[in-house]
């Protein structure tokens, strides 16, 4: 076996552009808090800081997906993904930074009491509303933020534990015992974190951050919806950076074997995604009840139907169509054109559950919409190359990394 | 169908199959089959076969159950005997994708199998000719067809010298014929017996 190229070196290009990203987020982050952030008008206000939950918790629980991925092919006993498990580790390591980010913006909204974002903040509203005060032991602020700490806090270091582990399999090779230990106390570590992740992002964290938006109307599937909208992107967003280290002549070991299962990935939770979209739209669509439909009313048939449609269009038909054919997923230009478009689609589909709730009369999308989302891919960008750089790309001594130089689809 | 003329040779470890494949193919002779016990990685690029079509007879079928689940519904309930439901408008495609979805399904599904136990000839009431019984239980058989040039002999020598464990000549059914293994006896003249 030629020599392998373990070590990953930053190119100057890669910082240059991660650093303008950054340049220009800021920018647009300085321009809207002082334009719309700092403003007497609760519909700038509400602009501003909706712009940065989306985005904020777009961004977070994209990366969290990648240690997901982790987690669950440990648990399924999965050899073929060792070979590039770096890439999802250090797309990982994006969670303390954005969860962080995330944690500020969220915490500044609750404490500073904007009931125009979050109505359920409002006490004496709440006091008058028979719904909302039956809500109220879930919908507080003090549960707000302790549920948040929680959530961010474990998934960061649950993630740093299963990085941890990783480590040891760059030191010394592992004889059959050593290895089984390995692998058991890897399967420990990730359903530790599986469960934790399917108690917040499978169910409680969505409907605080996002659906409480709503405060009336509630969806049992909207955590689902969005897990699978931000796995899809996860998964896309570790072939980006798959196919980025392979142009760059890197991961000798990964090849377009791999790629498949990535763009199987892809295209399986797209369509789970649309499952979801279906489920939760068909049945308020059939029942028509007054309460239920107010989510869908002014994004089916109001001013949001246009990304409403572009949405199922992006990320349902186009990788259903596409991405259906085998050659297509072992195609790097394919899976890196699909890639960008997933992860811009479900981006939008994150705008239009946050800001569709926000600014109900009009759409906002606009530059600092694409301002804030630079300077979220620039720190994307800039640190986990950083974090890539940091370790070696290959688990060298991981007792399936065979399967994974073998893997055949 | 015609009878042919088979060589036959058994071996018993994938990693000699694979290089007597190689050989095989490059000395020029036509490998009929491999018959295996389990499905081995890899014999289909050994073997030069094509990638399957299958997928696209499924794609077609799968969009033919879309179109006939769209078709009929929305004839009858926009055109032929059009009903209001709970107010919805007669064209309630959220309504119908549900069906829409397990027609595509069914016909995907029906669809792919029918044409898979085509293309591999099995049926009920319908016999294939086994060149080893042993192939279903630990033997990898590969099945070399004879032209008039072939030397039959040699083929079987070529065969053992690659590390075939069993050699054999059968003149056999290629294809498949209406009758039941159970009820009726084997057409054929050499009767294969099994080793207990």
């Amino acid at each position: 076996m030629a020599s392998i190229r373990e070590q990953f070196e930053i190119p100057g290009k890669m910082k240059t552009w991660s650093l303008a990203l950054i340049g220009v987020g800021l920018a647009a982050f300085a321009i809207g808090l002082f334009t719309k952030g700092f403003s007497s008008d609760e519909h700038e206000q509400a602009h501003f800081w909706g712009t940065l939950m989306y985005n904020t918790i777009f961004w977070t629980l994209v990366c969290n997906a990648s240690m997901f991925f982790i987690c669950v092919t440990t648990l399924a006993m999965g050899g073929w993904q060792q070979s590039f498990r770096r890439i999802p580790e250090a797309i990982s390591t994006m969670v303390p930074i954005f969860g962080s980010i995330t944690f500020v913006v969220l915490i500044y909204v609750v404490v500073s009491d904007k009931h125009f974002i979050y109505h359920w903040l409002d006490t004496e509203a709440v006091a008058k509303d028979p719904i909302l005060s039956g809500k109220s032991g879930f919908l507080n602020a003090k549960f707000f933020i302790i549920w948040t700490t929680l959530a961010i806090g474990l998934w960061s270091l649950l993630g740093w534990r299963m990085r941890q582990i990783s480590k040891e399999a760059d030191e010394e090779a592992m004889d059959h015992e050593t290895g089984a230990r390995f692998i058991l106390r890897n399967t420990v570590r990730a359903a530790l974190f599986t469960v934790w992740f399917g108690l917040t992002v499978g169910s409680t964290i969505p409907w605080l951050w996002m659906m409480s938006i709503d405060a009336h109307w509630y969806s049992t599937m909207y955590s689902w919806y969005t897990f699978a909208s931000s796995f899809v992107s996860g998964m896309s967003l570790i072939a980006l950076w798959v196919i980025y280290l392979k142009n760059k002549g890197y991961l000798e070991y990964t090849n377009q074997e791999h790629l498949q299962d990535i763009g199987k990935f892809m295209f399986a939770f797209s369509i789970f995604w649309t499952y979801l979209w279906f489920s939760q739209f068909m049945l308020i669509w059939y029942a028509n009840i007054p309460e239920e439909t107010v989510y869908f009313k002014h994004r089916v048939q109001g001013p949001y139907k246009g990304i409403f449609f572009l949405n199922l269009i992006i990320n349902f038909i186009c990788p259903l169509l596409i991405l259906m054919k085998r050659s297509a997923k072992r195609n790097y230009t394919m899976v890196t054109f699909m890639a960008v478009l997933i992860l811009f689609g479900h981006w939008i589909d994150f705008y239009q559950m946050v800001m569709g709730s926000l600014s109900k009369d009009h759409v906002t999308l606009g530059w600092l919409d694409f301002g804030i989302l630079s300077l979220f891919v620039g720190l994307m960008i800039l640190f986990v190359g950083r974090s890539l750089a940091s370790k070696p790309l290959i688990v060298k001594h991981h007792p399936f990394l065979k399967e994974s130089i073998i893997h055949q689809v | 169908m015609a009878k042919k003329k088979f060589v036959v040779g058994c071996f018993d470890d994938e990693e000699v199959l694979f290089p007597a494949v190689s050989k095989v193919r490059k000395a020029g002779y036509k490998i009929h089959d491999v018959y295996t016990p389990f499905a081995v990685h890899g014999l289909d690029h050994a073997l030069g076969l094509r990638e399957t079509s299958l997928h696209t007879a499924g794609f077609i079928y799968g969009i033919t159950g879309t179109s006939t689940a769209l078709g009929c519904i929305s004839w009858i309930l926009a055109k032929d005997w059009p009903l209001n439901f709970g107010g919805k408008p007669h064209f309630a495609l959220p309504a119908w994708i549900p069906i829409t979805f397990e027609l595509t399904v069914l016909f995907a599904a029906v669809g792919m199998v029918l044409t898979f136990c085509y293309l591999c000839q099995m049926a009920p009431f319908v016999k294939k000719h086994h060149f080893h019984a042993r192939a279903t239980d630990d033997l990898f058989v590969m099945v070399i067809e004879c032209t008039e040039k072939t030397n039959a002999e040699d083929l079987k020598s070529f065969l053992a010298s690659n590390g075939a464990v069993e050699t054999d000549i059968q003149v056999a059914e290629e294809g498949w014929w209406l009758g039941r293994y159970d009820q009726d006896e084997l057409p054929f003249e050499n009767k294969q017996t099994v080793a207990a």
